[in-house]
């Protein structure tokens, strides 16, 4: 054996720095820039190259830093996105445009997306669209839905960049007088944009600097995002810190016993800790509604699902990296499992949960006028079963963090949505006063929530607790998707009802939603669907209900939406069906019934303005028209390619239903002129950091960039709620508002100025220019509070709303808000093969506080719903990985023209209303939608896979053979009109 | 507690590791990690990318290639490569990602023996053979007598793949590689064809092969429909389920047997009228007017 070619010294150049280290074999690339070599803006995602977030220029050439060895690397150049940045022009032009262009959410891709985009401008000068999604089409985001990185690249590699569309749209010096509608068009994809003003080298402009509500400045975040330096979950642990590893389920449900964990340990040095449910000091549950908590941190006797906990293994991280998992001393007795509803509902099924019988976790229902009256009264009724896949949120950071002790109180650092309940849900099972535990969120590399609930965050404490040292973890990308939160399954069975004339009468809607193997936000969805199962239309008579079934699968949780996108597929395909039925235009059906100003909600909520569906159906019209003449057109030709169009609404109540959901937010100013807001309301890269701090500034009569932000923590920043149900915007904007609006006050006051002043923040000093007086208030001579500020103020908004009654009626949002989307598919009827040409999405957003952010959210939520449309279904056990498990890439999102409606809320700050569900929900109906408009099938169980397709093309050739007394198959190619 | 690294710039020295030791092969990675997973890797690897003329397309005087097993899909996919090889070009480009393309070797593809994988059905339709060393000498073997089975090869224990082999292929021959996949990018696919055809003078078929992938354990040639095709216009060309005996469909998260088997006869028949297309187009069929 020749010793001379083995290796154990590696040396390569690392963003022009020479490197030197001993390296095991085989470590990967990745883990050695990321934990040796300090490299942490390479992200890692799935070790499996299936996402390219840890995309590296190796020799110039991009590569998954994962997959590849280190000793692979010796002798060559690799770069990272901090040193491109750094160093290449065309990163640094890239870093602009990606700013300018909110081509950064979250912010985990875009190190990806950054450096393969920089490979592709040194070999490409001015690349096209289709050139970019090629080269980045390896690196998947889950924010964005991609558009508005490939604009990004696209204007970067320009020769002669184009503005960018940024800027502000048009004249907004008339967003305060409420009631006015603005239409505002995305133009991203169209190169039709508006001048910039003024620039710098960071692509700003002097409106990014005031950022008054309705000006499109980029993310306050962006630089930290965009040069590597943004910390999320797994970059901030301290070096000393150990590590752990998870023993779970193999099985969707087994008993199990651990055995002999003393004698294991015996001969394993390195191991410091092995934790169970024996080991939990507190209670050994959790839940995300206490009524409800019903997850053990480790489970105790039986494991209900796969990748369900029962030990955790803490140790020095080179001992845990060395664990041999399948040593560990368990036994595990398979037991018959339940994976369906059906089967979980059989009588012979036994019950998941004691008191849960039949695995019926809850119900919702929602009930108004006579729906069978009305059904039976109606000229036509339609009815459908509609069914829906488990969807992985499959953010591209996997669940990560560290805790330590500090001083005697725990500290976890984690990524997460809702810092406040982390810390209400971790102290009873510690066994710590929740003043004992503090909660510090790390960048957040996507949520869409299911970084809701705990996931990390107990092992890691619990670890801590125990070794009395930091431990970090970081959940492999199998890890994730077997434990955390999907969206629920749904199988629903509904009826509705109209008059031939097209008006709606009577609708029945009943829904039985797979919640896995804990509750989670089960309860939401049941209470949510019946609330939002008519769409936003006018419904005197009207019953919906909906129940949580338990079965031997993850816990379902939260994700955009909460269960409302499965509800507007069954209720939009069916408006479909009726509108198509009665002769009547699909758009035109829609608005007939449209819910109004003043016209009773399902709930029996009547709102007396801000209801938008009907401007956003209205403003898709003039692309309904063109593109459903475009649509026939193209089917002339009658070829294997059809083309069709639909079109689908959504509503969405923003914030808690019927239940308190305050937000409170503090600022203060300091005796240096610094103007502190805390931002409790965590940005997980939708954008609250900015907009939060455009409402809080707009009211303080300040420019945004003169605001510090400090936050999200649990020690310095009140609770400003959790990240979720669309409520930041409207509920956190609201209390940074009164905030921003109590401070002024206090500043004016001062110098008794008219409410018209204007304030200026200078070093150590604020001017206050009233008319034509002005004053400076020398701020050291002011007594400064605990905090150090010398000027402080603290407010709560908690929206209005009204409990339920026994029927759903009551008021349960302060406000909703609205869209439509408007799909183009083209199928193809051999392949069975859906390709989205076009996404046309209308929202009402009241006010937008940040156009560009608003156009963020709308892109990255139609592309979800695509997905869930298309291509996303996750099988417990068989798609727990992004290979198996797809979702959409840079290839399958189209271009999205945004239609920005502006149907101010008297509740909403400056008319805001919320927006980061409403993007998804229209947005599957109307694909499904076009397809049955392409090629006259409804699918009615998603994903509409190729598969799917073509089996409901098979049936369809199969029925029409039959009718025309024909063989099956002597159809092909000769079907029918489209429908 | 992990394995020692060899990377030999010999291919003696790899084989010498090989013989001695229980070690795995490594190329590109981009199987090898994925496979590991979470575990720590206990065996030795043996690098194979730095060997010395392992990298590389060679033309030899008789027409054929030679594509190194280190040869990345990159370098197939920038490669002045005769028409024959453009579905192999097209299959590269459509490997994983150009992350992916940029590590992954086609020997690797070959070895890791997946049905999906997208190098084979190509490599079928060029009469592909692979070129094995061991320490007791070369050995080749044609591409369907090397991979067995899913995820198993004709590899002995201490032998290595050193090389692709392309024999020249028909004059005029053209091909084309369709791949169908749930979405653009980053994708398994569901089935994919590849062909390489020649039309005669007078515009009909006068060489067709045809692979398939994704729909047996292990890519197959459709002969029969091969044998039928020749003297036939590419349009006028159905396939028939007996035209596809040779595959095995099955259910998966991707698609179902059924699906399989009716997409695959529609992949099968655009494909060939596909390269029928260039072979016109390229007046490979001189003066024929409806290829």
């Amino acid at each position: 054996m020749d010793k001379r070619v083995g290796i154990d010294r590696v040396a390569f150049r690392l963003n022009g720095r020479a490197v030197d280290l001993r390296a095991g074999g085989g470590e990967r690339l990745s883990r050695v820039l990321r934990e040796r070599l300090g490299a942490r803006d390479v992200k890692v995602g799935c070790d499996a190259g299936d996402c390219g977030a840890c995309t590296v220029l190796v020799d110039g050439a991009p590569v998954c830093a994962c997959l590849m060895p280190v000793q692979q690397a010796a002798g060559r150049r690799v770069e990272t996105v901090a040193g491109l940045v750094a160093e290449d022009p065309s990163a640094q032009r890239l870093v602009a445009s990606f700013a300018d262009h909110g081509a950064a959410q979250c912010g985990v891709c875009t190190p990806g997306m950054l450096v393969s985009a920089t490979a592709l401008l040194r070999e490409e000068t001015a690349p096209d669209a289709d050139a970019v999604a090629d080269a980045l089409g390896g690196v998947l985001c889950r924010c964005t839905g991609y558009r508005k990185i490939i604009d990004a690249v696209v204007h970067a590699g320009s020769p002669e960049p184009t503005p960018t569309p940024a800027a502000d749209y048009g004249d907004c010096g008339d967003w305060g007088d409420g009631g006015n509608r603005h239409d505002r068009r995305d133009r991203g994809d169209r190169g039709d944009r508006v001048d910039r003003r003024e620039s710098d080298d960071w692509g700003g402009r002097h409106d990014r600097r005031d950022g008054r509500p309705g000006t499109s400045i980029p993310r306050l975040d962006a630089r930290a995002k965009l040069d590597g330096t943004e910390r999320f979950g797994d970059d901030v642990a301290p070096a000393d810190a150990l590590a752990l590893r998870i023993v779970r389920s193999p099985h969707h449900r087994a008993a199990f016993a651990l055995g002999d964990i003393a004698a294991w340990r015996a001969h394993r040095p390195g191991i410091v800790a092995v934790l169970s449910a024996a080991d939990i000091p507190g209670i050994n549950r959790f839940g995300v509604i206490p009524p409800f908590a019903d997850q053990p941190v480790f489970a105790e006797s039986e494991a209900r699902f796969r990748g369900e906990a029962v030990a955790a293994v803490v140790g020095e991280p080179a001992a845990i990296e060395a664990l041999d998992e399948a040593s560990f001393p368990v036994a595990w007795t398979p037991l018959p499992e339940t994976l369906t509803m059906d089967q979980a509902t059989a009588p012979e099924a036994a019950d998941l949960h004691p008191g849960r019988a039949g695995n019926v976790m809850c119900r919702g229902r929602v009930a108004c006028g006579d729906a069978d009256a009305a059904l039976r009264a109606a000229d036509l009724v339609v009815e459908g079963r509609f069914a829906t896949a488990f969807v992985e949120h499959a953010y591209i950071e996997p669940e990560a963090g560290f805790a330590r002790l500090v001083d005697g109180r725990l500290e976890v650092h984690a990524c997460t949505q809702a810092p406040v309940m982390d810390r209400e849900c971790l102290a009873p099972i510690l066994a710590l006063d929740e003043a004992a535990v503090r909660i510090v969120p790390t960048g957040v590399g996507g949520g869409f929530g299911s970084k809701l609930d705990l996931s990390i965050q107990p092992f890691l404490a619990l670890a801590t607790l125990k070794t009395g040292r930091p431990v970090r973890h970081a959940y492999g990308r199998q890890e994730s998707m077997q434990s955390t939160t999907k969206r629920h399954p749904g199988d629903m069975r509904v009826r509705i009802g109209a008059t031939r004339d097209g008006r709606l009468s009577g609708m029945a809607f009943e829904g039985r939603f797979n919640t896995g193997a804990y509750a989670s936000w089960g309860p939401t969805v049941a209470n949510r669907v019946p609330v939002h199962a008519s769409g936003p239309y006018r419904l005197a008579d009207y019953r919906a209900e909906a129940m949580g079934i338990h079965t031997h699968c993850p816990p379902s949780g939260a994700f955009r939406g909460f269960g409302v996108p499965q509800a507007a597929i069954a209720q939009e395909s069916l408006f479909d069906e009726l509108a198509e039925r009665l002769g009547h235009d699909r758009l035109a059906f829609r608005l007939r019934n449209a819910l109004d100003n003043g016209v009773p909600t399902v709930c029996g909520q009547v709102f007396d303005q801000g209801v938008g569906i009907r401007a956003c159906l209205t403003t898709l019209q003039p692309a309904w028209a063109a593109e459903c003449a475009a649509a026939t057109a193209f089917n002339r030709a009658r070829g294997t390619l059809r083309r069709g169009v639909g079109v689908a609404s959504g509503w969405y109540g923003c914030g808690n239903t019927s239940l308190p959901n305050p937000s409170t937010i503090k600022a203060g100013i300091r005796a240096d002129g610094t103007v502190v807001l805390h931002q409790g309301a965590v940005d997980i890269g939708q954008g609250s950091n900015t907009v939060i701090a455009q409402i809080f500034a707009h009211a303080l009569g300040v420019p945004v960039g003169a605001v510090a932000l400090l936050g999200a923590d649990t020690d310095i920043t009140p609770d400003a709620g959790k990240t979720s149900a669309s409520r930041q915007t409207f509920v956190s904007g609201n209390a940074a508002r009164l905030s921003g609006e109590s401070l002024r006050r206090q500043v004016l006051k001062l110098v008794n100025a008219a409410e018209t002043s204007v304030i200026e923040p200078g070093a150590g000093v604020l001017c206050i220019r009233d008319g034509a007086r002005r004053h400076a208030v020398e701020l050291a001579r002011l007594s400064a509070d605990g905090d150090g500020y010398v000027l402080a103020a603290c407010e709560t908004y908690d929206p209005p709303t009204r409990p339920l009654d026994a029927d759903g009626q009551g008021a349960p949002y302060a406000q909703f808000g609205y869209a439509a989307h408007l799909a183009v598919v083209e199928v193809d009827r051999a392949l069975g093969t859906t390709r989205v040409v076009k996404l046309v999405a209308a929202h009402d957003v009241g006010r937008a506080i940040n156009p560009l952010l608003v156009e963020g959210q709308v892109h990255g939520g139609v592309a979800q719903g695509l997905g869930m449309a298309l291509m996303e279904e996750y099988l417990p056990g068989r798609t727990e990985n992004l290979q198996d498990y797809l979702i959409p890439t840079m290839g399958d999102v189209p271009p999205i023209e945004t239609l920005i409606v502006e149907e101010a809320d008297a509740h909403g700050p400056y008319g805001a209303k919320g927006l980061g569900e409403h993007a998804l929900i229209p947005t599957a109906p109307a694909i499904l939608n076009a397809i049955k408009h392409a090629i006259g099938v409804r699918i009615t169980q998603v994903p509409a896979t190729p598969a799917r397709v073509r089996a409901a093309l098979r049936r369809q050739e199969h029925e029409q053979a039959q009718a025309q007394g024909r063989e099956p198959g002597q159809q092909r190619g000769q079907e029918g009109e489209d429908g | 507690m992990t394995g020692e690294y060899f990377a030999p710039t010999r291919l003696d020295e790899a084989l010498d590791v090989l013989a001695t030791r229980d070690a795995v092969v490594v190329a590109g990675g981009t199987d090898y990690y994925p496979a590991l997973g979470t575990r720590a890797e206990r065996r030795d690897l043996v690098d194979l990318s730095r060997i010395a003329g392992l990298r590389g397309i060679e033309r030899l005087a008789d027409g054929s290639l030679r594509i190194g097993a280190a040869t990345t899909w990159s370098d197939v996919a920038r490669a002045a490569l005769p028409p024959a090889c453009a579905g192999l070009q097209a299959a590269a480009r459509g490997v994983g990602s150009v992350q992916i393309q940029n590590s992954a070797t086609l020997a690797g593809n070959l070895c890791n023996a997946s049905p999906a994988a997208d190098g084979v059905p190509p490599l079928l339709t060029l009469d592909a053979a692979v070129e094995i060393a061991g320490r007791s000498g070369r050995r080749h073997l044609a591409l369907q007598d090397f991979i067995l089975g899913p995820r198993r090869t004709a590899l002995r224990p201490g032998e290595v793949v050193v090389a692709i082999r392309l024999p020249a292929p028909p004059a005029g021959a053209v091909s084309a590689f369709h791949k169908l996949g749930a979405r653009r990018y980053l994708v398994i696919s569901i089935a994919m064809t590849a062909v390489v055809l020649s039309l005669g003078p007078d515009g009909r078929i006068a060489a067709l092969r045809v692979a398939v992938g994704a729909c047996s354990p292990v890519a197959r040639r459709l002969g029969a429909l091969e044998a039928e095709a020749v003297g036939r216009y590419a349009d006028t060309l159905a396939v028939t389920p007996a035209h596809l005996a040779p595959l095995s469909p099955i259910d998966d998260v991707r698609a179902d047997a059924a699906y399989r088997h009716e997409a695959v006869a529609e992949q099968v028949q655009r494909a060939v009228r596909a390269a029928a297309a260039v072979a016109a187009a390229a007046g490979a069929g001189a003066g024929a007017g409806d290829g």
